[in-house]
């Protein structure tokens, strides 16, 4: 494997080899020295055209805890602001000598492009609405560490802006190709306009399947999106779409509540349950550095083991 | 017999293995060691681990996968049949520390699980085969990173020769002298099924065994 654009570059197989990889990432990431020599003497530099904290520093943090030099390069410090185009941008990084282009963009496909211009491997942190493979892989690790390798059956529920979520367009592919259930949870506005494409059913009405899910996934709701007037007010979609304290005590015992982050406490998860035994989305952000880890290796370390 | 050693998971093929086979088909030259073999050799190996150490007490035993730990599990079931002490058994992956990265494929063979704090007590390395030293130099590197063991000392099944760093093993099960031409399959049950066995495999020459000692003129052994 050269690049990792899509959960599509895994399938089920690669998947499976990526999340047991990463397992072995997890028990690096918990040594008193949490670092191992595997990528010495490689470069990986983020491009970063788009706002992001926990990406950038997880795959950072990721990159140095395998001994790659890192090198970053965000749109509001650089040469962007001068009319650089992306491919003059990628082109002169590439005349520096990197191993690897971790590239968030806010237009879909634009991580492509990048592989199309590069020698160096490309990794796709997010992509418009388009994927964000490294995050459904981080989602499906700390499942796995809950539920046991075979997901056949789960019952998910993807919460909020599916229409406009990157993370729901690689979570269903890739929980999907792992066997499980996944029902789209929202007002028809934030839901796809087809659902040609998704293996996935849609229902408007959170309480009518709140009580039947494993996993409530709730994805944020992006405030800068409110002008678009896809709900009526913030206070409607939380009494709706929320996971309140109140709907959070009629989850199973054994439902997991996991978030990509940033959340917005308050909007679509209550601080309380955002806190609370049930959620998993600390480990979600532990676990992406294990995931990310596994990927630069895969791309950068082990010879093209994978897929 | 023979049949029973798939090549799939022989050593050529183990992404742990110092070096890749010369290619073409190798057939079955000796078998060096039946399961009594092996058998008396742990039981051995155990026995002086003990002496060496002057008892079990600060012992900890850390295989290298593949085999590393199975071997390193039965080295201390026969320490707890004859002090009574159940000495920790680690399993280490050197994956991350090898030398030959980016030169070919390599993946994890296994989570590496050390159940002690190994600052302060003697470590016996475990693996199946000592072939080029490679693997044991990055094991090496990888225990510097989990603590500060009083002494690290290295235990193998077999010794076949051809080092090409200077280590060596302390606790040796069989010196078998190769041509690097040659393949030495261990089997152990708990991980390759059947019965265990070591057996030597080398090119078809047309004429078996003719030459099975030949070539081998660097190292044998300690």
């Amino acid at each position: 494997m050269k690049h990792l654009l899509s959960i599509d570059d895994l399938g089920r197989d690669g998947i499976e080899e990526m999340l047991s990889l990463a397992e072995n990432f997890v028990e690096v990431t918990r040594r008193d020295i949490p670092k191992v020599p595997a990528l010495r003497g490689k470069t990986v530099v983020s491009l970063f055209y788009e706002d992001s904290t926990r990406t950038r520093l997880s795959f950072e943090t990721a990159a140095k805890r395998l001994s790659a030099d890192t090198m970053s390069f965000t749109v509001a410090s650089s040469s962007v602001k001068k009319g650089e185009s992306l491919r003059d941008t990628v082109q002169t990084i590439e005349a520096m000598g990197v191993d690897a282009m971790v590239v968030r963009h806010s237009s879909a496909g634009a991580p492509h492009r990048v592989a199309s211009w590069t020698d160096a491997s490309v990794v796709n942190a997010g992509d418009g609405r388009h994927e964000h493979p490294t995050q459904a892989l981080l989602d499906l690790l700390t499942l796995r560490t809950h539920r046991g390798p075979a997901l056949d059956g789960l019952h998910v529920g993807i919460v909020g802006d599916v229409r406009h979520s990157r993370v729901a367009h690689s979570d269903v592919k890739a929980f999907h190709a792992l066997g499980a259930d996944i029902t789209l949870v929202g007002p028809p506005t934030l839901m796809p306009e087809s659902l040609e494409g998704w293996p996935a059913r849609v229902v408007y009405d959170l309480d009518d399947v709140i009580g039947n899910l494993d996993v409530v996934y709730l994805l944020r709701i992006q405030l800068e999106r409110q002008s678009e007037a896809l709900f009526p007010s913030l206070r409607e979609y939380t009494a709706r779409y929320a996971l309140t304290a109140a709907r959070a005590k009629r989850l199973r015992p054994d439902a997991l509540v996991m978030a990509p982050g940033p959340i917005n406490r308050g909007v679509e998860i209550a601080a309380e349950v955002a806190d609370g035994p049930a959620s998993v989305i600390t480990e979600q952000v532990a676990n992406g550095v294990a995931v990310r880890m596994a990927v630069l290796w895969s791309l950068l370390g082990s010879g093209g083991s994978i897929v | 017999m023979p049949a029973q050693f798939d090549a799939a998971r022989t050593s050529r093929d183990d992404p742990a293995s110092d070096r890749v086979g010369t290619g073409g088909a190798l057939v079955l030259r000796t078998r060096v060691l039946d399961a009594d073999d092996v058998r008396r050799a742990l039981i051995r190996i155990a026995h002086e681990v003990v002496e060496r150490n002057h008892g079990p007490d600060d012992v900890v035993l850390v295989g290298l996968y593949t085999r590393g730990p199975a071997i390193a599990r039965r080295l201390a079931g026969a320490i707890e049949q004859f002090e009574g002490v159940a000495v920790p058994v680690g399993a280490l992956d050197v994956a991350f520390y090898r030398d030959d990265i980016g030169l070919r494929r390599i993946q994890p063979l296994g989570p590496t699980q050390i159940p002690v704090d190994i600052t302060g007590k003697v470590v016996v390395l475990v693996d199946d085969v000592l072939y080029t030293g490679r693997t044991a130099r990055s094991a090496l590197d990888a225990l510097t990173e989990l603590g500060r063991p009083r002494a690290v000392q290295f235990a193998v099944l077999v010794d076949r020769g051809h080092r090409e760093l200077p280590i060596r093993a302390d606790f040796v099960g069989k010196n078998l002298p190769t041509a690097e031409s040659e393949d030495v399959r261990v089997q152990l049950s708990e991980i390759d099924g059947g019965v265990d066995g070591i057996e030597l495999w080398g090119p078809d020459t047309g004429m078996p065994g003719s030459d099975a000692r030949s070539g081998g003129s660097g190292g044998s052994g300690r």
